[in-house]
């Protein structure tokens, strides 16, 4: 096999300490049900770790922030939903598409009113629902607006030192952050192009990153191979890959590899049972040997995803499993990892 | 092993007797593999059966034959009886029912129109509201005794039941109307017809997206128009087909509280509008053949030996045994929260598997957990 380096030039190295250091805006997407909010969010945490300003913001109308972060509903406002440790905040924002346009029309037009005529004629609805691709240009447009901000204010001259962006699943994001394209034929010339160019230059540049969140299990994998080839072929910068929710190895590897092919020693597990009280009648070790072949199968199964993975040559953290689901404390945990591997700080 | 669910789904019965069975929940529950499981035993236990599938994992897709997306049921040659299986293409489905409502030289203009484009292959409740036209075409041939539908991977599992509400309310909307009556009232009653509202859009829109878009959104419209009554009348009468005896819909979650609140609404949505439901599947449970040496004996056991620095195995398996007890006593929690909630809803749980399904040996698996929760609870 001929060893080929993808001519990606755009992506962040692989194999630095710190790949990120220099991305303004992270883009977290993943296949539902893999934690892609809880992620976002402890990313967050990590990146204003030191007094930083971090915005994460949410495009789906889901309200997942509040939720996570058990605060009511957010309204079209950043609001501080977290401090990190020295002196950092967390802002959140849900970004909705109807108050994004009206924003817009105010800020470029001055035409606010005029807006809210629309909206109650229903125009914007209507707007969003025949040319989708509108939509995603509001909410990345709202975005990039977060990113590209200026507070003088601040001693680094910009409102946030970072933007996290929770963002559609792994199935809907290139899409949805391939905005150009998605309006090229419905508009190709006109301001709503000029926006879309404009949103297309952030997300193409080396100060964004599309990171992918994944389980080690196979449909979530698969997608997460799928997205990472269309995000390249659309030539968005491919950032890393979080595999979320991994479990250690309880067993030794000559102990997974006799369990998995039914050959756990029977005998030594009986006297271990024995030794330590337990009664080991023939039914529970039974029980306990197909309990240990089953987690010899998950084993094997999660070092072939993590193959998979691999292969895409991108930075890959990993976040275990919490005992239980994930509250406050739990974020800044995942997020000191995030640290520790050097994923933020 | 479910000993515990007081009301068991009787997962055959449902099989025996319905005409359409929708597979809702929100994304990522196995819901796709569950329609195809309860498929492929409606098949083998003798109806002439269809599934529609969204979005397949490309292996299981494999497994049910299913290599090329075609909009056609095909036949399952495998299955110990009458299967067609088919994945939706929801593009192909829109152009069809266009093709259906117009004359051919207003479908060449539709097609070639951008935002049909657009609203074809992207609209969000495009796919679900495809996947109801689909269900309605198949049940119109009288091909089937059995339909079994899976629905779309929404982050919501209600989005499948209000899409054809959302595409009636866009079809009746006040703006859609008002770019209409020009088309209606002839040039020049344009601007009276319209009024302010009118100018104001125009002014925005020009200056916005331009007036070659507005021109495409008006023609795009105008082209809507003429098959409305067809789209409006077509959703309506799937959405009745829902309610009617003979539909059946099986909410699928896994053991997860997002999982199960998602399902909680929609059983809740379900009798609100007066929607047949036959219970609820828990997806990859976990289990312990010996649940009486508990977690916490496990743990201690486990931690004795690594004192005495012997029987790393038997600590190692312990630590093991501890682990899965305590999810199988987690996951028993969320499933009897919910239970508690609504004891009206039968229930059947499917054991947490390995690896994925891809094979019909797999699917005929389940199939058979899916029925035999109840022989093992009575």
């Amino acid at each position: 096999m001929t060893r080929q380096t993808p001519a990606f030039p755009y992506e962040a190295s692989a194999t630095a300490k710190h790949p990120f250091r220099d991305v303004r805006l992270h883009v977290v997407t993943g296949k539902g049900g893999t934690g892609k909010t809880t992620v976002a969010a402890a990313l967050a945490i990590a990146l204003a770790a030191g007094g930083r300003r971090v915005l994460l913001a949410e495009v789906e109308g889901r309200q997942g922030i509040a939720q996570l972060f058990d605060c009511p509903p957010l309204p079209y406002e950043e609001r501080k939903v977290a401090s990190a440790p020295g002196a950092g905040e967390v802002f959140a924002l849900a970004v909705d598409p109807e108050e994004a346009l009206l924003e817009y029309l105010e800020m470029f037009y001055n035409m606010r009113l005029a807006g809210r005529t629309l909206k109650k004629m229903g125009a914007i609805d209507f707007a969003t629902t025949i040319a989708p691709g509108m939509r995603d240009v509001l909410l990345t447009g709202k975005v990039k607006e977060a990113v590209t901000r200026e507070d003088r204010k601040r001693r680094t001259g910009q409102a946030y030192d970072a933007v996290v962006m929770d963002a559609p699943p792994t199935g809907r994001i290139t899409r949805f952050l391939n905005v150009t394209t998605e309006v090229a034929g419905l508009a190709r010339v006109g301001p709503i192009r000029t926006q879309a160019d404009s949103v297309m230059a952030v997300l193409r540049s080396k100060k964004s990153a599309v990171h992918l969140v994944t389980l080690l299990e196979e449909m979530p994998v698969q997608e997460t191979v799928d997205g990472v080839s269309e995000l390249r072929s659309a030539e968005l910068p491919v950032g890393a890959v979080l595999v979320n929710r991994t479990r250690d190895p309880l067993l030794s590897e000559a102990d997974l590899a006799a369990a998995e092919a039914g050959g756990l020693d029977r005998a030594e597990l009986a006297a271990g049972l024995k030794a330590a009280g337990i009664e080991a009648d023939e039914p529970l070790l039974d029980t306990l040997t197909a309990e240990a072949a089953d987690h010899a199968r998950r084993v094997a199964l999660e070092q072939e995803e993590r193959g998979a993975l691999e292969q895409l040559q991108r930075p890959t953290y990993e976040l275990p499993q919490l005992p239980d689901s994930v509250d406050l404390g739990g974020l800044y945990r995942l997020a000191e990892l995030l640290t520790e591997q050097g994923m933020a700080g | 092993m479910a000993r515990d669910i007081k009301n068991a789904l009787d997962i055959d019965t449902v099989l025996e007797n319905a005409g359409i069975l929708v597979c809702c929940g929100s994304g990522g529950v196995g819901k796709t593999t569950t329609a195809a499981a309860l498929a492929v035993r409606a098949a083998e236990r003798g109806r002439r059966t269809v599934v529609l599938t969204i979005d397949p994992a490309r292996r299981l897709a494999q497994a049910m034959g299913l290599t090329e997306l075609d909009n056609t049921p095909r036949s399952v040659p495998t299955v110990d009886g009458e299967l067609d299986a088919m994945m939706l293409d929801m593009k192909r489905t829109f152009d069809e029912i266009v093709l259906a409502h117009s004359t051919p030289e207003r479908a060449e203009a539709l097609f070639a129109n951008p935002f049909y484009q657009a609203m074809s292959s992207s609209f969000s409740g495009t796919q679900e509201y495809m996947a109801m036209e689909k269900l309605g075409q198949l049940r119109a041939t009288g091909e089937w005794d059995l339909i079994v539908v899976d629905t779309p991977p929404t982050r919501s599992a209600l989005d499948f039941l209000d899409a054809p509400n959302r595409l009636t309310s866009f079809l009746d909307g006040r703006f859609l109307k008002l770019l209409l009556a020009p088309a209606k009232a002839g040039g020049k009653a344009y601007v009276k017809v319209l009024g302010a509202g009118f100018s104001v859009f125009s002014r925005v829109i020009t200056k916005v997206i331009g007036a070659q878009v507005l021109s495409d959104v008006s023609q795009f419209v105008a082209a809507l128009e003429t098959m409305f009554g067809g789209f409006r009348a077509r959703a309506e009468e799937t959405y009745r087909l829902l309610s009617m005896p003979g539909t059946a819909f099986v909410v699928v979650a896994a053991p997860e509280p997002d999982a199960l609140r998602e399902a909680s609404y929609f059983v809740d949505r379900l009798a609100q509008d007066g929607m047949p439901l036959a219970g609820l599947v828990v997806n990859r449970m976990h289990r312990s053949a010996a649940e009486s040496l508990s977690a916490a004996r496990s743990t201690t056991a486990a931690e004795q030996l690594d004192e005495q620095g012997d029987h790393q195995l038997a600590a190692a398996v312990l630590r093991l045994h501890a682990e899965r007890v305590q999810q199988a006593a987690r996951e028993r929690r969320l499933r009897e929260r919910f239970t508690r909630a609504h004891p009206e809803v039968a229930v059947v749980e499917v054991e947490a598997q390995a690896g994925d399904v891809h094979d019909l040996a797999g699917l005929r698996r389940i199939g058979g957990e899916l029925a035999g929760g109840l022989a093992e609870a009575s």
